[in-house]
């Protein structure tokens, strides 16, 4: 297929491999900040293609991961209302909140529907009248246009009843956080490619400055990978601390204007709780007042959320690149994708669901023999 | 609420369902925890216990053996590019018992009809279990219609037993397959599944893609004439070929080696499944299957597949093997590897 066969050719990933390896001298820690780099890398099995030396690190970019549980609880009472049709991404149907998620409030009733685009909302809303139409809008930078045009739509077209409950979250304070963290071993980071497309990467010119660590602006595609670990290294060998644009072929300095002015008129930063991790102060979105008749947190008065949390889990460890799925004791035993004990588990972009996807949990006297559950 | 622990804190363990959820309807690990948890344990004998796609039974002092199955339909949208409701109903069934090496010979058709259904579609449902009959030369010799109230079904739910004859000599089973088999697909896989999908999302995509839904008997009895000592073969619908491997791979304790570039893939599939975060693999096929055959056997039996006309794509993705029991293991595009594995549940789109 055009446009992607380019970017998984053997050939080619051999090629960088052997240019990784010839510029090595030590080792060095990556960070990929994006949860589709960290599913990419374990899909292909790129980091264990690897230079020894060279270790990935898997970052916090999994937007579904990352949503705090009060958040997820809020959208699920919400969910549960009447008159209300709740629609969503795929990926957040499955995320547990305190008690449950999505399918099976589903099962039990609740007008729940996956929608690709958040206009596909606003659409059913225009449809059903007589029903509120809540959209969960969540992730980085990525998509908060399209989340941005919903509203706008809306309010234009006097779609009162629709409304969207907002939990986006951004990307530089989330990597000025681990590079501030105690314990910190990032060394370089492969930037989010398709949150600059919409951005440009002003923004992390001054985080390389700051804290001296080279940024690869990196795709998705294995071939891309491979590309902005090889720059990355490049860098580091170097001594050099600089913002590079791997992903040329989406990525412009100053991104998507148009998508970026619409995302101002909407939104406005604010701090912002992150699941496994804590509360980022500047680090996400809300609607701005001009649009509160379609802010789902005014619409819904959802009593106060109680919400339990535990420390058995290590997540806030790995989104910062400090531990990896194989170093918890839980993982693939008592945390699976069907129980997930934290953030990184609940996605297929986490970076533990992704290590279970691909069974780096697995030994082999632990897969389970002919008529055991499976 | 919760105390602020930056960096440490993580939500409570979150418990197994104790309702039905539709991924247990998906052919992943929630289908086999339903049926290796619930209804096995209840229901244990010889033919069952085999999980195979159909039941071999013979009966006593009659000689020959039998091969029997059922299966319920519950597709939706009911017509689909490339095939309805009905037509998948008679190649779902004929196909089960094919996997077992049968001839299938007798259908039974069972309606479940909602209130409201338009007897045009009936009339037209009804047409296509006829064509698709005939064209496999199966009698349809016994069938039930039920109507539900507005409300409790979905237009129309079939279900379909057949009975099968199976020829002396041969023993498709998954029991059978061993180490150094060549693992062989007749064809492109994910076309049913995002035929469905596409339809039922609304996508709108560079090319047609229908469903691959078609009877495969006769494609199986030219392999097995081809090379007779075939040890399995699996058509890979629900959870596609994925569910198909893993679930011989763990039950029978093999390790099963494949390369992703050996996997025929349409490219209007293909890029369906990138734009919807899905893997090929994962996608339900009507109309491939997948064989288990030693060694010698492969290259006559890929003949056999290739000259007919629903093999024409067939190909060798991988092979059995004795390392890694219980693991399939895919050697990807660019030369890494990785575990094949069964999602929990329905594979959902992903957000970006």
């Amino acid at each position: 297929m055009k446009y992607v066969d380019e970017y998984r050719d053997r050939g080619v990933a051999a090629g960088l491999v052997k240019r990784i390896a010839a510029s090595v001298t030590r080792p060095w820690v990556l960070m990929e900040v994006c949860g589709g780099q960290t599913h990419s890398i374990v899909r292909y099995g790129i980091d264990r293609m690897l230079p020894a030396g060279i270790e990935l690190v898997h970052g916090p970019g999994c937007p579904v991961c990352v949503t705090s549980l009060e958040t997820i609880d809020r959208a699920h009472a919400i969910a549960e209302s009447k008159d209300v049709i709740f629609t969503s991404f795929g990926d957040m149907l499955r995320v547990p909140g305190s008690q449950h998620d999505l399918l099976t409030l589903r099962s039990r009733g609740a007008d729940v529907r996956v929608v690709y685009a958040p206009l596909d909302a606003v659409r059913i809303a225009q449809d059903n009248p007589g029903k509120k139409v809540v959209f969960f809008g969540i992730g980085f930078e990525t998509t908060a246009p399209a989340n941005a045009m919903a509203v706008k739509t809306a309010k234009r077209l006097g779609v009162g009843n629709f409304s969207m409950l907002v939990s986006h979250v951004l990307v530089p304070p989330a990597m000025a956080a681990i590079l501030e963290a105690p314990g910190n071993r990032v060394q370089g980071f492969l930037g989010p490619g398709h949150v600059c497309a919409v951005m440009g990467y002003r923004d992390y010119e001054a985080l390389a400055e700051r804290y001296h660590v080279p940024i690869v602006i990196t795709g998705f595609e294995p071939v891309d990978l491979l590309d902005g670990i090889h720059l990355a290294v490049r860098q580091l060998e170097a001594g050099r601390a600089d913002v590079e644009n791997q992903y040329v072929r989406t990525v412009v300095r100053d991104g998507n204007q148009l998508a970026r002015d619409l995302v101002s008129e909407v939104f406005e930063v604010v701090d912002r709780k992150w699941r496994g991790i804590g509360t980022i102060a500047q680090s996400g979105y809300r609607l701005r007042d001009e649009f509160r008749e379609h802010d789902a947190e005014s619409v819904f008065a959802v009593e106060a959320i109680e919400t339990s949390e535990s420390s058995q889990c290590i997540s806030g460890l790995i989104l910062r690149g400090v531990k990896k799925p194989g170093d918890c004791s839980a993982f693939g035993k008592q945390c699976t994708p069907r129980s997930p004990l934290g953030a990184t588990m609940v996605s297929a972009e986490g970076a533990c669901a992704a290590y279970y996807q691909y069974g780096r949990y697995l030994r082999a006297d632990e897969r389970p023999r002919e008529n055991d559950v499976v | 609420m919760s105390s602020e622990t930056p960096f440490g804190a993580c939500p409570v363990p979150f418990v197994d369902t104790d309702e039905i959820l539709l991924g247990h309807g998906s052919g992943g690990k929630l289908t086999a925890r339903l049926i290796e948890g619930l209804i096995l344990p209840a229901l244990r004998n010889p033919a069952l216990d085999a999980l195979d796609d159909q039941a071999i039974v013979s009966l006593d002092g009659e000689g020959g053996r039998l091969a029997f199955t059922t299966d319920s339909y519950v597709v939706t949208p009911i017509f689909f590019p490339g095939g309805d409701i009905g037509e998948l109903a008679v190649n779902g069934t004929i196909n089960d018992l094919a996997m077992g090496g049968a001839r299938p010979r007798f259908l039974s058709l069972a309606f479940i009809l909602e209130e409201g259904l338009p007897l045009a579609d009936l009339t037209r449902i009804i047409e296509s279990v006829r064509r698709a009959a005939l064209r496999a030369e199966v009698a349809v010799v016994t069938g039930d219609t039920k109507v539900v109230g507005r409300g409790s079904g979905d237009k129309i739910f079939i279900n379909t037993s057949g009975i099968g004859v199976v020829p002396p000599g041969i023993e498709l089973s998954s029991r059978r397959v061993a180490p150094g088999d060549a693992v062989l697909l007749s064809g492109t896989v994910g076309d049913h599944g995002i035929a469905i999908m596409s339809r039922r999302e609304g996508l709108e995509l560079d090319g047609p893609i229908e469903s691959d839904t078609a009877p495969l008997h006769e494609l199986v009895a030219s392999a097995l004439r081809a090379y007779p000592d075939i040890h399995a073969m699996r058509d890979p619908t629900r959870g596609g070929v994925a569910a198909t491997l893993v679930e011989i791979a763990t039950r029978r304790r093999l390790g099963i080696e494949i390369d992703e570039t050996a996997i025929p893939v349409k490219d209007t599939v293909r890029g369906a499944c990138e734009i919807l975060g899905l893997d090929p693999l994962l996608v339900a096929n009507e109309g491939k299957l997948v064989a288990f055959v030693p060694e010698q056997g492969s290259e006559p039996v890929l003949g056999a597949l290739r000259s007919h006309p629903l093999g024409q794509g067939a190909c060798r993705i991988g092979t059995v093997t004795a390392r890694h029991p219980g693991f399939v293991t895919v050697r990807t595009s660019i030369g890494g590897e990785r575990i094949l594995d069964l999602p929990y549940g329905e594979s959902l789109p992903r957000i970006c």
